[in-house]
């Protein structure tokens, strides 16, 4: 016994059980995505027996005034919060790579990275006081507090791929640049900026997809009537579950895939 | 030091049959004399306080015009940072660089006439070999015509014509190596600075890339500065080499200088084989000393410049500076013979002194003259005048 263990090396695959909870995993984790799409087809209204094939509910949600609104809005939030939060993250990844090491450097990281560590809801929460007293004074209550709300917690997500790439670049050939007489500017867009896209590319795909995705936030800081897709979605389900929110979240998954899978080809391709 | 000797002993090898009017004029107008780069008390320190570390250590050299002169050292005495320095990558603590008299210390590397080739290459990986070497131009914002004019005869310079729409990465080490080359030279500069650009190449390259360096060089007409720590490619491309140890220039002069007339026994130690010895000083000579040898023998010594010797010193002696004979008594120093090993061309011969420990001898092997020496034999070896060199330390 002492014997045979000393022979298998530790490895989480051979303890007892693994397989069935590898199983139960993979389970909980795809059979109620794969319901949910069989049953974005299915002809009948029940969400529990099969009544055939359909196009039915994506055409019923396509013709849905409000999904339409719901969706323009998301897609306009997510484009600007994922362009901004790119543009800033871009900027911050350079003064945090291509400098000398200065004082505070560590709490810029912090500073940056603030929104993976504060709890959603909490932000929620500050957002919509904060918010609400601008609008007081103000009196706008347009998009633009999505809209910004969106871009400060897409910054991170932006801001990691970028700075992944900008380490792995090598610094000497922007000083190669500079000895060839390029200046700063022209060393950033003639050389940092062509290899760096890639990074930027999948930053700011990232940020789009967590912005498209995001209920918490969005829930706290949205002014009436507004809605995004998946706080529409929200405030369906809670009142009559049809397959066309499975239609809905079928597309939505879709796009979240193809996104994401970009962003993986663009981070591991093209890195030497 | 040695430094001086050279070129002052080239121009007036040059200035003899002129008339002595004429030789302020002379000297000025040759491109030989000229300074292209100008050090004065450079030093650079990184970090501060405890951990302050003194990379180069009060520098002051002249580096002439189509000068190929070579920073020679080991790992770490600082001469990549004295080349980033006269890059305009890092700024120098205190002191000045001069470039042509001008003080560029202030100026970054973008507003320097100095181009480098680095260890690395640092070749552009998302453009082709001509878009690479047209770099510095197009910053430099040449009329189109004149850049593709200058690709063109730099493609031509290094042999790199069939691959200029290539990318970077489809290339070869040695390929790679041309084009950081060609890139550098492309603007013209008034310096280069070369930071052990051969030292990724495999032996037979880089024997090819030493003399196409020699012959860019001698086409070009720009100062070379060029960094490496392989002696023998010191010795063989180098107008003046420079010799460095943590942070200071120890000597300065021609290869043949360095090598024949070490002044200090870092600088014998790094550069060839040496042989160290103990010796009294008898008198001073117009140049150089008579010295005594602890075995009684008496000779005539180098002496480095500035150097007034008495008293003991350490001479060195070169390996083939000496001959091995069988006459015990008839050599400057006798020992017994311990090892003899064979090297096709020469052969070298280790012996023991009674006092001064292991000398070698190295001596040419010549059809015929198959050496009758044994090991275990007394033997006397052979110096000739003028061949020990009085060391400072
Ligand atoms: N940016 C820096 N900060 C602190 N120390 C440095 C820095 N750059 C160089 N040094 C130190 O200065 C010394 C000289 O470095 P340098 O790179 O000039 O050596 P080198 O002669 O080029 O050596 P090698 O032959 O290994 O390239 C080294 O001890 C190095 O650790
Ligand atoms: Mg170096």
């Amino acid at each position: 016994m002492a014997e045979a263990r000393r022979i298998r090396p530790f490895a989480v695959r051979h303890l007892p059980g693994f397989p069935t909870m590898a199983l139960i995993c993979f389970v909980c984790l795809y059979a109620p995505i794969i319901t949910l799409v069989m049953f974005s087809f299915n002809e009948s209204m029940s969400m529990s027996q099969w009544g055939g094939f359909s196009w039915r509910w994506y055409v019923a949600a396509w013709e849905n005034e409000r999904v339409q609104q719901a969706s323009l809005l998301s897609l306009i939030v997510a484009t600007c919060a994922s362009l901004i939060a790119t543009t800033v993250a871009t900027a911050a990844a350079l003064g945090t790579t291509r400098t000398r090491r200065y004082r505070g450097l560590t709490g810029i990281y912090v500073l940056i990275n603030q929104p993976l560590m504060v709890p959603e809801i909490v932000t929620g929460v500050a957002l919509l006081i904060v918010f609400a007293m601008v609008k007081v004074w103000t009196g706008y209550t347009g998009i633009g507090y999505l809209i910004l709300a969106h871009t400060a917690f897409c910054i991170p997500f932006a801001y990691l791929p970028i700075r992944a790439r900008l380490e792995s670049m090598d610094a000497t050939l922007e000083a190669a640049a500079a000895d060839l007489y390029a200046t700063p500017w022209m060393a950033f867009r003639r050389v940092t900026l062509p290899l760096l896209w890639p990074g930027i590319l999948a930053g700011g795909m990232l940020a789009f997809v967590i912005s498209l995705d995001d209920v918490v936030i969005t829930e706290f800081v949205k002014s009436g009537g507004q809605d995004t897709l998946p706080t529409y979605m929200l405030s369906q389900i809670r009142r009559i579950v049809t397959p066309e929110m499975n239609a809905i979240s079928t597309v939505f998954l879709a796009i979240s895939i193809a996104l994401v899978t970009i962003f993986f080809l663009l981070s591991r391709g093209k890195k030497q | 030091m040695y430094r001086a000797c050279e070129g002052v002993g080239k121009l007036q090898a040059t200035v003899t049959q002129v008339q002595p009017g004429e030789r302020a004029a002379a000297r000025l107008g040759t491109g030989q004399g000229a300074v292209a780069i100008a050090l004065k008390g450079v030093s650079k320190v990184f970090g501060s306080g405890a951990d302050a570390f003194k990379a180069v250590d009060d520098v002051s050299v002249d580096i002439r015009q189509n000068e190929f002169f070579t920073l020679l050292g080991p790992s770490g005495c600082g001469k990549t940072t004295l080349l980033r320095l006269i890059a305009g990558f890092e700024h120098p603590t205190s002191g000045e660089i001069r470039l042509k008299g001008k003080d560029i210390s202030p100026l970054p590397p973008f507003d320097r006439p100095v181009n480098t080739v680095f260890q690395s290459y640092a070749l552009f990986p998302h453009m082709t070999v001509a878009q690479n070497i047209a770099f510095g131009l197009e910053m430099l914002r040449r009329p189109k015509s004149e850049v593709q004019e200058t690709v063109d005869r730099m493609l031509k310079l290094v042999r790199m014509e069939q691959l200029a729409n290539r990318r970077t990465s489809q290339i070869s080490g040695g390929q790679q190596q041309r084009v950081a080359l060609a890139r550098a030279l492309a603007p013209q500069p008034e310096v280069l600075l070369l930071d052990e650009p051969l030292s990724a190449l495999d032996y037979k390259l880089r024997k090819e890339m030493q003399i196409e360096l020699k012959r860019l060089q001698s086409e070009t007409g720009i100062t070379f500065i060029f960094v490496t720590h392989d002696q023998e490619e010191a010795l063989t491309m180098s107008d003046r080499i420079a010799v460095m140890s943590e942070g200071n220039i120890l000597q300065i002069g021609s290869p043949r200088e360095i090598y024949d007339h070490p002044a200090q026994r870092f600088v014998a130690d790094f550069i060839g084989e040496s042989n160290f010895l103990k010796a009294e000083v008898v008198r001073p000579l117009d140049p150089g000393a008579e010295i005594r040898l602890p075995s009684g023998a008496t000779l005539t010594a180098g002496v480095p410049e500035g150097m007034r010797p008495a008293g003991s010193v350490t001479v060195v002696v070169r390996p083939e500076h000496a001959r091995v004979v069988a006459d015990p008594a008839a050599g400057a120093l006798r020992g017994r013979l311990t090892n003899i090993v064979y090297f096709g061309t020469d052969t070298h011969y280790h012996v023991e002194l009674p006092q001064d420990g292991e000398f070698i001898v190295r001596m040419q092997n010549q059809r015929g003259s198959e050496a009758s020496f044994e090991t275990g034999d007394e033997v006397g070896i052979e110096i000739g005048d003028g061949a020990p060199q009085v060391l400072k330390d």
